[in-house]
């Protein structure tokens, strides 16, 4: 588009996903993780529906295992009044205990995260739930569609998804079925940090570098965030100076040492490193098509 | 980094080493991380080689990797220190056309692969002639594997000069060629040292210094995508411009209605703004209170979009099922959703020579030139003009697929000359005349489920109580208005469509409409329901089922289907969709003709007046 600049062309872009969903749908809903991706959605929702207020809640999965201060975060977000926040916990999980340093990862993040989200989505009838889920992520977000469908059983097939030209979205679906939405899709991890540093939009202190309790386990650097944390034979905690490139449940997120503590230095130091973003996500590991996987069985 | 963003697309097959120009384009870029590399290595190595297998890096889903092939337009992202890139990977093949239009509708410009051995292919002819399609003006001709053809100058020139004259047959406004190796890197990020005779730029450099982006169109155009409407207070238009630039204070016009007004306030992503221009996502707020809703479009007041109901345009077919004319779809343009027919499929083109050939059909990645007939006008622009407003695609009505993507071209002026002649007696005087509420019982199922015999029952009682009726049959129209009809599912679409059209003239007429005719397809059962008021067609599906009828045969027509002497019967070799929600399932296994026919006058009951 001539004469914007680029991140003014991926605002535009994601404005316009979002105000059709706004038009299209009867009960939609944004996903909201508290992470960069977002406060950067939800700071673009703000704006779509501007002078108004956004005409749809925000729903938080809380897994119960999320950074303490990523929750204090959350409520501060809500407290603002703009937007209903609706915060759903798979309950089922709770009463067995589920715990991603008992039963591991995998089962974890199934039955809180992926679980939890199909009891939510089912639980408000939500036909639409925007995501900020972006296609430079991983591999098979590549192909992704911007309005990715979905069928009653929230099931992704990668057969059934629309072709999507110009910016003519399919968005009829029948009684029961939903679609999951990004208005993201074609921005870069380093787009969202130089949006939110051109917008100044604050983000959850834990991306900027502070000396942090950590434990080295399985070559990630986890940091103890509460007292549920149970230190193994050999372990001991340690105060680096660390921050971290995404956020997820603390067990599973591993930090990255750096110095980088203002936006400047996370562009700095993004643009000369040499892994990518997910590498501190420890869901991702278990082979190369996990995500897909996860996503066929409804994982976002 | 320099301001603004390419989009383009690669084409060729993998046999072109398409993903391995990608994925050396990424790695030249710096853009693979350390663990991706890692991975890379890994995967390479298991593949069976030593030195990196840069295709492994785009291919994407599973079912691809096992396959070996790709499948889907996969998108990147990278950046140089002067540009940032999204990249669509298209698949080259021809079943996956489909995949290659959609990439294209994204994008300015497009690399498209040659292998230098094979030369000019016709899917060099067919990716090429799908970009022009799309509105892509510009190609990056990269004839690669020049290693294997022993860095031969004229070889190159040998396929660059017959393709510059083909791109140019097709549309395309400007071709930049080079030579590569796409594993070794020679001119991709770096220029080659051994090929001395090419003295142009890299590919890299390429993209980071073409300015293909197209010119946006020059008035001002806004489709309205949301109406923001608060409160009482605030009541605005939300929308992307797709076409010049509006101020406050301009005089614009509300389309297709062509009601005016003045712009009095724009409201951008941040703040009020005092013009937008193409691109931005904005609301703006008019001077007066319109009645506009999504779809509609507002367009500059001195030089407004033209407004039709009927076009020719190009289509690309995407659906399983093949495009039968006169069947009904949704249609999308810019942001508005209507109902739509392919009237006539004009021809279709062979995406490899583009030479037209007759066809009564488009089948899944076929290319046609139809007439398309909506059933509302709306304002619209030449594809060539402006893709939002001369892009759209169809959708499948009953499974929600889009089945096609179209390129509106110019409209058609048969209806713009031909006005629906007001009259003064209307359909309500009618009926007050005859003394009743007319309506259109439409009796669906297979051939011998007892729908002739039904409706002869109930409208025998009918008349006996005094009503005005019609009984229009199937079979007795077939000998009549539909005897140029033959039983292909082509033939059955424009059967009830005519049926479905006299039973509506009827029902001005006055009359209680019976309609017996098998009408096996939900989209034109669908088509009739919507010719008509709500609360005036009432669907009776007679629920026989195959084995009962097939034992009936009152015509010996099951007989003869299966002894293979008649084609494309329902329920043999052409299928019967069953109604989802009729108002009237009867459940006629086991019953009498005159229980069924109880039942639907049970129903009609107080509704006749």
């Amino acid at each position: 588009m001539q004469g914007l600049s680029h991140l003014d062309d991926l605002e535009a872009e994601s404005i316009q996903i979002l105000r059709e969903v706004f038009a299209c749908f009867r009960r939609p809903v944004m996903l909201y993780s508290i992470g960069k991706d977002s406060t950067v959605l939800l700071h673009l929702l703000r704006k779509a529906s501007r002078p108004a207020r956004p005409p749809l809640p925000l729903l938080h999965v809380d897994t119960t295992w999320k950074f303490r201060e990523m929750i204090a975060f959350r409520d501060r977000v809500a407290a603002e009044g703009d937007v209903q926040m609706l915060v759903h916990i798979n309950q089922d999980g709770v009463r067995q205990g589920i715990s991603p340093l008992t039963h591991g990862a995998a089962v974890h993040t199934d039955v809180m995260k992926t679980q939890a989200l199909k009891q939510a989505l089912d639980k408000y009838g939500f036909d639409a739930a925007i995501g900020g889920a972006r296609r430079d992520e991983e591999k098979s977000r590549a192909k992704e569609r911007v309005f990715s469908f979905r069928s009653a059983q929230h099931r992704w097939d990668p057969k059934q998804q629309r072709p999507e030209l110009w910016q003519a979205w399919n968005t009829r679906i029948r009684e029961g079925e939903s679609v999951r939405v990004f208005p993201l899709s074609n921005w870069t991890e380093l787009d969202v940090w130089e949006y939110i540093r051109r917008e100044k939009i604050e983000v959850v202190p834990l991306y900027f570098a502070e000396a942090r309790p950590v434990v080295m386990r399985d070559g990630a650097l986890i940091m103890v965030d509460d007292a549920r944390f149970v230190l193994r034979e050999g372990e001991r905690i340690e105060q680096r100076r660390v921050r971290f490139r995404t956020l997820g449940c603390y067990p599973l997120t591993g930090a990255i040492e750096s110095q980088a503590d203002t936006l400047d230095a996370i562009i700095e130091e993004m643009r000369a490193s040499r892994s990518s973003e997910r590498q501190g996500r420890i869901i991702d590991h278990d082979g190369a098509s996990s995500m897909e996987k996860k996503k066929q069985e409804g994982y976002f | 980094m320099a301001a603004g963003m390419l989009r383009f697309i690669t084409c060729g097959s993998v046999d072109d080493g398409k993903s391995t120009l990608l994925g050396r384009l990424l790695y030249d870029a710096g853009m693979l991380a350390d663990d991706q590399l890692d991975a890379l290595r890994r995967d390479s190595r298991k593949r069976g080689g030593e030195a990196l297998d840069f295709a492994l890096v785009t291919d994407g889903l599973d079912a691809e990797r096992e396959q070996g092939i790709t499948i889907d337009v996969a998108w990147r992202y990278f950046h140089t220190a002067r540009r940032n890139f999204i990249v669509g990977d298209c698949p080259g093949h021809e079943q996956y056309t489909r995949n290659m239009a959609t990439g294209a509708s994204q994008v300015d410009l497009a690399v498209v692969l040659v292998d230098a051995r094979k030369g000019l292919l016709p899917q060099t002819r067919r990716h090429t002639y799908i970009c022009a399609l799309l509105g892509i003006r510009r190609v990056i001709l990269a004839v690669n594997k020049m290693d294997l053809v022993g860095l031969d100058a004229d070889v190159y020139a040998s396929i660059v000069e017959p393709y510059r004259a083909l791109a140019a047959s097709m549309g395309i406004e400007a071709v930049n060629a080079l030579p590569v190796v796409a594993p070794d890197g020679d001119n991709v990020g770096l220029r080659s040292g051994r090929m001395p005779w090419y003295r142009g730029p890299s590919l890299i450099e390429l993209l980071e210094t073409l300015d293909a982006e197209a010119a946006a169109p020059p008035h001002f155009r806004l489709p309205v995508q949301w109406v923001n409407r608060p409160d009482q207070h605030f009541r605005g238009y939300a929308g992307t411009v797709c076409g010049g630039r509006v101020a406050i204070g301009d005089e614009v016009l509300v389309l297709p209605g062509g009601q005016s007004a003045r712009v009095e306030r724009i409201v951008g992503p941040s703040e009020d703004l005092t013009e937008a221009n193409s691109g931005q996502a904005v609301t703006l707020c008019l001077d007066r209170e319109l009645d506009i809703s999504r779809g509609d479009v507002i367009a500059a007041a001195a030089q407004p979009a033209p407004v039709a109901d009927q076009f020719g345009c190009h289509l690309v077919w995407f659906g399983d099922a093949p495009l039968l004319p006169n069947r009904s779809y949704l249609l999308r343009l810019g942001t508005a959703t209507v109902n739509a027919r392919v009237t006539a499929i004009k021809h279709k083109v062979d995406v490899n020579t583009q030479a037209p050939l007759a066809a009564r059909r488009l089948e899944l990645n076929e290319v046609g030139y139809c007439n398309i007939d909506l059933d509302r006008p709306i304002a619209f622009e030449r594809y060539a003009d402006n893709r939002t407003l001369g892009g759209f695609i169809l959708i499948d009505r009953q499974s929600n697929a889009t089945v096609a993507c179209g390129m509106l071209d110019f409209a058609l002026h048969r209806a713009a000359n031909i006005h629906w002649q007001h009259t003064d007696v209307d359909k309500a005087t009618r009926a007050l005349a005859k003394g009743q509420h007319p309506l259109c019982l439409w009796f669906t199922g297979l051939s011998g489920a007892g729908k002739s015999t039904i409706a002869n029952l109930v409208e025998r009682r009918l008349a006996a109580q005094g009503y005005h009726t019609y009984l229009l049959d199937g079979d007795n129209l077939r000998l009549g208005l539909n005897v140029d009809l033959g039983f292909t599912a082509e033939a059955r679409v424009e059967n009830v469509r005519r049926v479905a059209e006299v039973a509506q003239l009827m029902v001005d007429a006055g009359l209680v409409v019976l309609v017996c005719v098998i009408s096996p397809f939900a989209g034109e059962r669908d088509f009739a329901r919507r010719r008509f008021a709500e609360g005036e067609f009432v669907e009776v599906f007679v629920d026989t089922p195959l084995a009962e009828c097939e034992q009936r045969d009152p015509k010996g027509l099951y007989a003869k289907a299966r002894a293979g002497q008649i084609s494309n019967f329902t329920g043999i070799d052409s299928p019967y969709e069953r109604p989802v929600a009729p108002e009237l399932h009867l459940h006629a296994e086991g019953q009498r003709a005159e229980q069924l026919a109880e039942q639907v006058l049970g129903y009609l009951q107080g509704r006749l007046g």
